[in-house]
């Protein structure tokens, strides 16, 4: 009979008790805020009991992850203060005495550990699935060894080097070819001057020969 | 006037001439529309008025601009020589406006390859995932994000401290910035590939660079038009507001924009024309070349602000997001309830309900008209806002290089001009010595215009540029259009020019130009130049610095210039222009000291010419 008292008390005292443990603000506690349809849109599930109950595995997990040594259990795990946001309230009491909080620090750091795998369980990510007082890790910027700006300006100052030289080095080849085409030519045109042709135009008379413009022969 | 058989004999080699028609109006198209046809245009479009703004605009075009543009083209074309050797021509005291545009080009050369080096830097940065100006960088411990960046935004911590490393004021100079000395070097070597061969390469490279904008402009159109938003922004553009039309501010801004869009005054358009052959209708050039850069203008307004709408809509959803946020937190509404589209209620019946709770959550208020009042001119719309916006759009690497690119093109169509208008001057005066080839003098040119323009890689670099921006490109070149315009009309006379006229297009200009030419032009010009001149001095020297320790920050600190710098402003001004009442006073000592050589034109006497024999060759 006593037996079936003491029974009877701890069903009812159980869950109560629980209640004292889990409650708004309590301080061994964190809050857990989801954004579903922020996260997945169309394709978000429903919050429902079972999803409570993964939630609960979950953090146990967790929890056995990090104290290697302790087996964590969902009953371990105590869920209140649910709204519809989906937000609620969950402390973690030790496996050994479930009236034992366990410190706020270990909890963070457990969820730290295995903050990856939590949000891949639930298809959310650290801004949808927020643990509010655990701030998320920022993500590392990627410090390539040569910026990649440099890359292009290499590339970019390179070509246009290639190409200045190139020019440079075609216009003195065209120059050389000029000269060398302007002293054969330079005889022809005195012959044509004299046969009176200038600029492919017959002029009448006798060409005086003192007027010519031998300045370009004579090195001076 | 000097006969054209003089003219060859003076010059030991031919004139180099376009390879075709097309090459040489592109080129003028390509020096025209420029970097202010982007991002000049469209602000003034938007803070006047939106549709009212086109019909100053347009006016100050046909009655201002076209003109101008003719005269150049026509001089250039008929003398065949650049600025200083045309004004010499024209009339030996009128030669300091050929100095003064060789100076005044000098100066922008200097600033607006530094634009154009800014440009480039972000477009090399732009080949990365994610862009450098989307988040914010972590500070020295990895616990957080830099301090200055996240008091402003990441796209104004890229610009100003990772691209400018801005100091906090212009008496601080702060010391060579590596990264923009080397953005600068590829500038300038970009320009001086495209000068080797003078205007043989200059035709090839204009075929892209004049192109290409166009064909940017046309992606973005399209792309623009299908984001959320757009259609808000061209809205907010084109609205008339016709009461803007009474603010005598509009028509000045009107008159300067045109005058500073068509590029006149620099020296460039006459030396291009001066390549021409002289029996071409420059008539038909400069209506097209002018027609065609406003339509660029008004074009190019179009994309650029159906993006700033998409901006202003997208940091309006954002807003509203926040505020979303923070009511469906506090009162642990389910998610996505509260909508865009729903906020007003909600906000209305959660304040009913619990004011205080609503009020301690100090929600932002969002107003898609406040961002987009957020306007931007000039390096702002394209190194900021336009940046900001590209970061919202799917693929945005994609874009930012389109659009870096673009912008690359139209300085360097630009840059072109600008160059043009030192080099050919030079050439004309006979100041390269023979043995130099072409090449090296174009090398030693830019070489020297990079060193120069290595105090813009300064800390303060922007600073100064601000200040060469103000004062040398704007008054002085309202000056020298106003000698050119006084000297062809009234001093070469406009019967002996409508001869030139008639000789080069075939027909005699009509009534409409030589009363512009005459009357309209001058005076506008004048009044332009007057209420410039009142307007600036009307307004403080005061300069935006940004300044991470200022109490407002991230607003700018407004300091007045210093007294030295002010100074500098004062010279920049005037330099330029001072050199035509000095050559004017020059020329007129030589006169009155005695005859020298009379026949300026006989400069290496041949012993053997005798004059009694010389063929003159009548037209």
């Amino acid at each position: 009979m006593l037996v079936w008292i003491l029974f009877l008390l701890c069903q009812v005292g159980a869950p109560a008790l629980a209640q004292d443990l889990c409650q708004r603000d309590a301080p061994n506690g964190y809050k857990v805020r989801i954004s579903l349809k922020t996260a997945l849109g169309e394709d978000a599930y429903e919050w429902n009991q079972s999803e409570m109950f993964f939630f609960q595995a979950t953090m146990a997990f967790a929890m056995r992850r990090h104290f290697q040594m302790e087996t964590y259990n969902v009953d371990n795990i105590i869920l209140c203060v649910q709204t519809s946001r989906v937000s609620f309230w969950f402390v973690v009491t030790s496996p050994d005495n479930t009236t034992m909080l366990i410190p706020k620090a270990d909890v963070e750091k457990a969820v730290r550990m295995s903050r990856h795998r939590i949000n891949n369980a639930f298809l959310l990510s650290d801004r949808t699935l927020e643990f509010l007082g655990i701030y998320p890790t920022l993500a590392a910027p990627v410090n390539p060894d040569t910026p990649p700006w440099l890359i292009v300006f290499g590339v970019v100052i390179g070509a246009v080097c290639a190409g200045i030289i190139a020019l440079l080095v075609s216009s003195l080849l065209q120059k050389r070819r000029k000269e060398k085409g302007m002293t054969e030519d330079g005889q022809d045109e005195e012959d044509m001057q004299v046969k009176g042709v200038e600029n492919g135009i017959n002029l009448d008379g006798t060409y005086n020969r003192g007027f010519t413009d031998d300045d370009r022969f004579t090195k001076l | 006037m000097p006969e054209e058989g003089m003219e060859d004999n003076k010059e030991g080699e031919e004139r180099p001439k376009w390879n075709n028609k097309a090459e040489y109006l592109l080129t003028c198209i390509g020096f025209a529309v420029g970097l202010g046809n982007v991002w000049r245009f469209p602000y003034l479009c938007q803070i006047y008025g939106g549709g009212a703004f086109l019909i100053p605009y347009l006016i100050a075009l046909v009655f201002q601009g076209l003109p101008l543009l003719y005269l150049e083209l026509a001089i250039g074309q008929r003398l065949r020589m650049g600025s200083i050797g045309v004004w010499n021509s024209i009339s030996p005291y009128l030669g300091g406006v050929g100095v003064a545009s060789m100076l005044v080009s000098f100066c922008v050369s200097l600033f607006y390859n530094t634009i154009v080096a800014w440009v480039l830097w972000y477009l090399f940065n732009s080949f990365q995932e994610p862009l450098p100006w989307s988040q914010c960088p972590l500070n020295h411990n990895n616990t957080g994000y830099v301090e200055e960046c996240v008091e402003s935004t990441p796209v104004n911590y890229f610009w100003y401290r990772q691209t400018l490393n801005i100091t906090p004021n212009m008496e601080t100079s702060g010391s060579l910035q590596w990264w923009l000395v080397v953005s600068l070097a590829t500038a300038w070597s970009i320009v001086y590939i495209c000068f080797v061969r003078g205007i043989k390469t200059i035709g090839k490279a204009v075929y892209f660079t004049a192109t290409f904008p166009y064909l940017v402009l046309t992606i973005f159109l399209v792309r623009a038009l299908t984001l959320p938003g757009s259609s808000e922004g061209l809205i907010y553009l084109f609205t008339p507001d016709w009461e803007i039309l009474k603010n005598p501010q509009v028509w000045l801004d009107a008159a300067t924009q045109i005058f500073f869009s068509l590029s006149v005054a620099f020296g460039g358009l006459i030396s291009f024309s001066s390549y021409n052959s002289q029996k071409n209708n420059c008539e038909k050039d400069a209506v097209l070349v002018g027609v065609i850069n406003s339509a660029t203008s008004i074009y190019a307004s179009i994309p650029i602000f159906a993006i700033l709408g998409f901006k202003a809509h997208t940091n309006y959803v954002t807003c509203l997001n926040g505020n979303i946020l923070a009511l469906t937190n506090e009162f642990d509404i389910s998610d996505m309830n509260i909508t865009v589209e729903n906020y007003e209620q909600w906000f209305d019946s959660l304040n009913g309900t619990h004011p205080s709770r609503v009020s301690d959550l100090k929600l932002k208020t969002c107003d898609l008209q406040t961002f987009l009042d957020q306007s931007a001119s000039g390096t702002g719309l394209a190194f900021i806002v336009f940046t900001e916006a590209v970061i919202s759009m799917p693929g945005s690497q994609v874009w930012a290089v389109l659009f870096f690119i673009m912008l690359f093109s139209l300085g360097l169509s630009s840059m072109f001009g600008n160059l043009e208008g030192i080099l050919t001057p030079l050439h004309d005066l006979k100041l390269v010595p023979k043995w130099m080839p072409n090449e090296l003098f174009t090398a030693i040119i830019c070489l020297l215009l990079f060193l120069m323009a290595l105090i813009f890689c300064l800390g303060s670099g922007n600073y100064w540029l601000e200040i060469f921006n103000s004062y040398v490109g704007s008054v002085p070149f309202l000056i020298i259009a106003f000698f050119e315009i006084i000297a062809v009309a009234y001093i070469y006379g406009i019967g002996r020019f409508s001869d030139d006229l008639e000789f080069m297009t075939g027909h005699r200009p009509n009534i409409f130009w030589k009363v512009c030419w005459l009357v309209i032009s001058p005076l506008m010009l004048f009044v332009v130049l007057v209420a410039y001149v009142a307007v600036q001095a009307q307004t403080p020297p005061t300069y935006a610095a940004w300044n991470p320790d200022y109490v407002n920050f991230p607003n700018t600190e407004v300091l007045p210039y210093p007294d030295w710098v002010f100074a500098i402003c004062v010279l920049l001004s005037s330099v330029p222009v001072i050199s035509i009442p000095l050559v004017a006073i020059y020329r007129l000592i030589c006169c009155m000291s005695g005859r020298h050589s009379k026949d300026s034109l006989h400069n290496n006497p041949n012993p053997y010419a005798n004059e009694d024999y010389v063929v003159e060759l009548l037209l």
